[in-house]
């Protein structure tokens, strides 16, 4: 057998071609997974028949002549999706208890029906509220990077198992940053689509205003071929508008001309480390873009993110959180029990702004066709990290993670996060690509762009020679 | 919105509304958590929004 490529396009390519047979593709995937998931605590569940089954069929559909732009692609989901006889986790202890899902959800089907094969579900932070990859449940999923650091969460397993090459793409979830947070942290491309591009259908909810599905993988362009494949119409998520299909594939190699480009101030150049800034202005440096464009009003649309999330979270949840507490993971307990008790009022004042900021970001919108920001206020934390110090101000990190990410999913934008290297460093960090709504060409363009220049990349973390010798 | 805020008392007061089981070292963070809910929730309500501004629910009749 051909050695296996790392990259999802360079598998479709080989697999489709008669180069390569997908079961060969998933009997190394699978291999990977057995020798590095217990390291990196990245999957809860591997479904090593099913993903041969698919395997034999995709090799025996492409022997006739089928034409699947994903042939042979292992991907794995985040644990609340759905998966065909397995239980939804969502992180949960609680949820173990419900049957068995009786179908896929949508766009894991979709996937498959691209010729994609699922892996298995993967670990995330309980009910998805979470940005550091601890679970109380299943253990910590840990940075292939720096196994003594967070993943970032809540897709903590869909970065980890991304980052350390138990598959080339994963699906997560995105409430307030739960896909550019991992993405950040283990250093990956991570798309978050606009709110309603996606469909949620067969996926466990956190909160419905803001919850979106995308992407983590080791390129752009790995990127663009499963988002053009996940997209499309779904009448049973009563959040996705009717919106023609955005095919982006064939829209990177119109490179960055003619875009303008600007760095988000204000708000995003504070309460940052020295790192996440740098990771900013080495992107602008590279996109040769010297135009800052204050954000007002960003601290606000955070906070209304935060009192939109706790009150509609602890409301979905209310049933469990009131006859069952102690079965919750401590660290989500104690915020769903606060958000039971949140005012009326303040909600809908914070989905009243939501209107407004929208508004307001729709004109910066008519002047820039893309800003930048940090994704995470740092790199990866030590793992167990309870605090954390920005401009002076100690904070509790696992809500504040999200700094720079919850504005921006506060109102639906689509951003990639694109995982920098800086001189020296050794650990990577994310910088958001934020785009209008509906032009995640735009995002995925630029992110091509850094890509291709060098500015941002995302190898494979396990080639360190102790996991080099047992994971290849 | 008043200044003073006090997250023990709405803490001890909506448990009972609710039917909630808040054991004694849950407390604290509880009341951790409202508190910086009520914080985040004064700098939405400070912001002067117009009438016109409505919230967009996502409803299709």
């Amino acid at each position: 057998m051909s050695a296996v490529p790392e990259s999802a396009a360079a598998i479709a390519s080989a697999v489709g071609s008669g180069e390569l047979r997908a079961v060969d593709v998933v009997r190394s995937s699978l291999s990977r997974i057995e020798t590095l998931n217990p390291v990196f605590n990245a999957f809860t569940d591997v479904t090593a028949d099913r993903a041969m089954a698919e395997a034999e069929s995709v090799d025996a559909a492409i022997a006739v002549g089928a034409d699947l732009p994903l042939a042979g692609v292992p991907f794995a989901v985040k644990n609340l999706f759905d998966i065909k006889g397995l239980v939804t986790r969502a992180g949960s202890k609680i949820n173990l208890e419900n049957l068995p899902a009786t179908t896929d959800a949508t766009l894991t089907t979709k996937l498959c029906r691209a010729g994609g094969i699922l892996m298995g579900g993967l670990h995330m932070g309980e009910y998805a509220y979470d940005f550091t990859g601890e679970n109380a449940h299943d253990g910590n999923c840990l940075n292939p990077h720096d196994p003594g650091r967070m993943s970032g969460g809540s897709s903590s397993g869909a970065g980890s198992a991304v980052a350390s090459g138990m598959v080339p793409v994963t699906l997560g979830s995105d409430t307030n940053g739960s896909i550019r947070v991992p993405s950040s942290f283990c250093g990956l491309f991570g798309l978050k689509p606009t709110y309603g591009r996606l469909s949620r259908h067969g996926t466990f909810p956190f909160v419905g205003s803001l919850d979106h599905l995308g992407p983590l993988a080791r390129s752009a362009q790995d990127l663009a071929l499963v988002f053009d494949a996940l997209q499309g119409r779904d009448i049973s998520d009563p959040a996705q508008p009717d919106r023609p299909v955005l095919s982006t594939g064939g829209e990177l190699v119109k490179g960055t001309d003619g875009l303008r480009i600007a760095v988000a101030g204000g708000y995003f150049r504070q309460k940052a480390e020295p790192e996440a800034l740098a990771a900013v202005d080495a992107v602008a440096n590279a996109l040769g873009v010297s135009a800052e464009i204050d954000i007002p009003e960003a601290a606000r649309a955070r906070a209304s993110a935060y009192v939109i999330t706790v009150a509609e979270g602890a409301a979905l949840h209310l049933e469990r959180i009131t006859n069952r507490p102690q079965d919750f993971d401590p660290d989500t307990r104690d915020r769903f029990l606060s958000g039971t008790m949140v005012p009326a009022l303040w909600v809908q004042q914070a989905q009243r702004f939501r209107s407004w900021f929208r508004a307001m970001m729709r004109g910066i919108f008519e002047h820039v066709d893309a800003l930048l920001a940090p994704a995470t206020p740092f790199s990866a934390l030590p793992s167990g990290t309870k605090t954390i110090t920005l401009d002076g101000e100690t904070m509790p990190a696992r809500p504040n993670i999200g700094l720079f990410t919850q504005p921006i999913s506060f109102i639906g934008l689509p951003v990639v996060a694109v995982p920098v290297w800086l001189e020296e460093a050794s650990l990577p960090i994310g910088v958001q690509v934020i785009a209008p709504a509906w032009r995640e060409d735009i995002a995925l363009r630029i992110a091509s762009r850094l890509e291709q220049d060098g500015t941002c990349k995302a190898p494979v973390a396990a080639r360190r020679a102790e996991l080099v010798s047992q994971g290849t | 919105m008043s200044a003073e805020f006090d997250a023990n008392s709405h803490v001890a007061h909506m448990e009972k509304i609710m039917g909630l089981a808040i054991e004694d070292d849950w407390r604290p963070v509880v009341e951790a958590h409202i508190a910086a809910t009520q914080k985040a929730a004064e700098l939405v309500l400070s912001f002067p929004l117009g009438e016109d501004i409505e919230a967009a629910p996502v409803f299709e009749a």
